[in-house]
This record gives structure tokens, sequence and C-alpha cells, in this order.
């Protein structure tokens, strides 16, 4: 799997999506591969403050739960309805189905995000444990 | 890979894309599951008839030469042991199948129940591998591997005989996914095993199966409304809060149990198992609190899920007997917030009558 290089990583398993004063945020596909089907997804309020490090948000594969922690700080600004209605979206192309856009608090956050590059050696390596 | 009781199993395998495909291949046509795990104990000898109907709930006189039923091991508070299917192999030849988590308790606590019988007890759960081929098609593609004619044995019944070219294989046409289907029991080792299970899957392809792995089990069993150890039923549920009657005959004069459970009858219900299918956007899950109307805690979900053919979010759930009436509301407490769900008749999925 190629991680697109204008996104930005955590080790959580997020994507950000830069744009100007704000980002969209999405899971990995390496994440919904961890997950299979994914059957729900819970998403903040328009207007909702996300804090980074904290979960925001909620996927739900047939098998598991899953918290989704917010990379960065800011305000959503919008919320991917269609994740309610078809969640396995995020299965067919995780790195397009963003979950929420935001209004970034602190822009300069983004510099402590995983490079696509590095991400691709997080994931690797925890799949050799 | 996951570890199961001890046994490494795949949730799901790779090939056939994940829980929702493998579950929809058993409900449409046919899949293909590796339950080695499963515990077998066989019980022989001049009484063991007696020492069957001794230990388990249902009426073990009743079944011919041939022919299984589901049953229960219980404590005797009426509580389980643990759920199981009696198959009768001969005269006085039983072969109790029961669940992986349980097997060393299991088999400790019919040796030890069965004592007083002239009867040997003997644990075959690592001499086989047992494998169920689960759906609509299970009968066509199983047939292609067996000389036995296989719509000859009718659902809980079961025969010997050829499987892949290995003579006297047992073959039962039982499951746990609310589909017709056949497990069969092979010889344990690694390459008879391996055999059987790349030629079922050969044969498989022309009906569109899939191998299965223990999640697409779980949600089969669950949309059937099939107890699960641990969760529907443990040993502090009983016979009639599981709803579980009709498996006990307490015609019977006697059997470990038995008096607790007319006690209890006679004292009524303190709580039932009901289905549920959320109102509101959620997914209950194993262990999430119920609640009433007030927020009040009623009871718990012993399982819960997106059942991938039903394309609703259901679960299975101990509540008061006046909230089991299907059209009650309840609450399922899911991260901290209360989300609406109703009671549904259960089973959820009952298979259509095929000719």
């Amino acid at each position: 799997m190629a991680y697109p290089s204008d996104l930005r990583y955590t080790k959580e398993h997020e994507w950000v999506k830069p744009d100007g004063k704000g980002a969209a945020i999405g899971i990995t596909n390496h994440a919904q591969e961890l997950l299979g089907d994914i059957v729900f997804v819970e998403l903040p309020k328009v207007g909702a403050e996300i804090t980074a490090g904290k979960p925001f948000g909620s996927v739900e594969s047939v098998k598991a739960v899953s918290d989704v922690y917010a990379p960065i700080s800011g305000t959503v600004t919008e919320v991917n309805r269609e994740l309610a209605s078809s969640p396995e979206k995020i299965n067919q192309d995780a790195h397009s189905a963003w979950m929420v856009k935001i209004a970034l608090k602190n822009p300069a956050e983004l510099n402590s995000l995983l490079s696509a590059a590095d991400y691709e050696k997080f994931v690797a390596e925890e799949d050799s444990h | 890979m996951v570890d199961f009781n001890g046994w490494d199993m795949p949730l799901e395998y790779p090939a056939p894309g994940g829980i929702v495909a493998e579950h929809n291949a058993v409900r449409t046509r046919v899949g293909i599951f590796d339950v080695s795990h499963m515990g077998d104990i066989r019980l022989e000898g001049r009484e063991a008839l007696a020492a069957v109907e001794h230990i388990s709930m249902n009426a073990a006189s009743r079944l011919a030469i041939g022919q299984a039923q589901y049953s229960a091991l219980l404590y005797p508070q009426g509580t389980f042991v643990d759920d199981m299917i009696v198959h009768r192999l001969g005269e006085d030849d039983y072969l109790l199948v029961i669940n992986a988590g349980t097997r060393e308790k299991d088999f400790d606590w019919v040796r030890e129940h069965t004592r007083q019988f002239q009867s040997t007890v003997r644990n075959l759960s690592d001499d086989f591998t047992q494998i169920a081929i689960q759906g609509p098609r299970a009968v066509d593609l199983l047939q292609k591997l067996s000389e036995v004619k296989l719509s000859g044995v009718k659902f809980y019944w079961l025969t010997r005989g050829t499987v892949c070219g290995l003579p006297d294989v047992l073959i039962t046409r039982t499951g746990y996914t609310a589909e017709d289907g056949f497990e069969i029991y092979v010889p344990g080792d690694e390459k008879t095993s391996a055999m059987v299970w790349e030629k079922l899957l050969q044969a498989g392809k022309e009906f569109g199966s899939a191998p299965c792995g223990l999640g697409a089990r779980n949600t089969l069993r669950l949309e059937g409304k099939l107890p699960l150890y641990g969760h529907e039923i443990t040993d502090t549920i009983n016979v009639w809060e599981a709803g579980l009657d009709r498996f006990c005959k307490m015609e019977k004069p006697e059997f470990i149990g038995r008096a607790a459970l007319e006690a209890a009858k006679a004292e009524g219900l303190k709580r039932t198992l009901v289905g549920l299918e959320m109102v509101d956007r959620g997914i209950a899950r194993d262990g999430y609190k119920v609640l009433d109307q007030s927020g009040e805690e009623i009871g718990w979900v012993t399982s819960g899920s997106y059942a991938p053919f039903l394309k609703k979010n259901i679960a299975l759930a101990y509540v008061p007997p006046p909230f089991r009436d299907p059209g009650s509301t309840v609450n399922v407490e899911i991260r901290g917030q209360g989300v609406k769900a109703r009671v549904v008749p259960t089973p959820f999925y009952q298979r259509p009558k095929r000719p």
C-alpha cells in the first residue's frame, strides 16, 4: 500500500489532510484492514471542539469497536454524513473517506505528525511484532 | 489469528473478503469451518444410557441409533456447566460434543458424575479434525466427496461413510449457523486434515463456497439465537432464564439440576433472554448495560453485533420478564449514552423451508 505523501499520519492510524487553515481527518488503510468490515461510524457534530490525542468518534467493524483519536486540535466545520449510511466507504478507500473537517486551532501541531514514509515504516515494524 | 481458549484460530480468512462476505456465503451458498477446537467425549458401556440421562437435561432415551439432540450439562443449581450435542452412535455408545473453552472442566464433570454407572468415559477431543460444511449448498458440496447418499440423512441425524477417500468417517447433519449443513470428523493428523480441507475448498468452488472463521461463526449463530457458553448460558444462568425449556425434559424422573429447576419454576422468572433490535444508531456489544426509560439498570447484553444478512444491529440480552414482550422498548448504554432498542421476536433469522 502506498500512503499518499500529501497526508500526515499518527501512530493511532489516523490521517490528516491539511488544507489552508483547516484539515480533513480519517483513518488509514492499515486501520481499516485491521478492523475488517466497517459497519458503524459515530462522529461529533459541527461546532464540536476536538483535542489532539483525545477520542472524537468511534468506528465499529463486525468484530471490534475502536475509538478514533484526534490527530490535531480544532473545531469541527463539516461531518461526512455519507459514512452514516455507507460506512463501508472506509474499507473501499480509506484515504479519501474523510470523517470530519476541522478549523485548526494550532497549525504547528501538524509538524508533530508522521510523514507517509515514516508511517509506512511504523506500520511495517508493528506488523513484524 | 486470535487465541481462542488456547487455539490459534482465524477470525476471518483472507480470500472471501471479510466476515460479512463469509457470513453471507453461508446464508446463500456454503461455508466451510474448521471447528476442531470442539471437544468430544465418548460414553460407552452397558449403562451408558443411564449415565447420559443422569448428566444431560434432554432425554437421551428418545434417541434412535444414528440420531442427535441438543442438550446441556447442568450444575445441581440448574445452571450451566456447558451445552452440548448428544449423538447416539450405537446401542450403548454416545458421543457428547462440547465447547472448546470448557473441555477439561466438562470431561472431569462427566467422568466424576458417571462413576456409579457401568460405562467408560473417554476424552477424544484431540483425535479428530472436525469440519463444518454449512449452508443451502452444503449437501451438494459434500456429496461430491462422499459415497454416502447424504440427502437421506435428516437434520440432527448422523451416519458413517467414505469422505475424501477416508473410510468410516462420522458425518452428522448438524451445525451452529441456523442453516442446513454437515459436520464431519476425520483423523486429526495434520496431513489428513490438510488434505480434507483442501479438497473441500476445491469442491466448493463451483458453489461459491467460502472458508469461514470465528467471526462469521459468531454472527451466524447470533442471527439464529443459538446460545454461546459464557454469554447466554453461564454457571449463574438457569435453563428457564435461557429459554431452553424445550430441550429440558422435566418428565425425566432424575437428572442433575432437576430439583433446582423445579423449585425455580415454582418461584417464577427473575430475568429472561430476549432479542433486541437497535432503533437508534449504535451497536450493543457483549456486557453493555440495558436500562429502562428512566435510566435504571435492568439487565445486560450477552451478545450483540451488526447482523450481516439481516443488515440490522441486533443483540441478545437478559431483562426482567415485564420487558419480554416484542415491542417493548429499552435503552442500551453505549459509551455512556442510552441508545433506544426494541424487543423483537427471536430467532432473528430462520432459514427458509426448502423442498
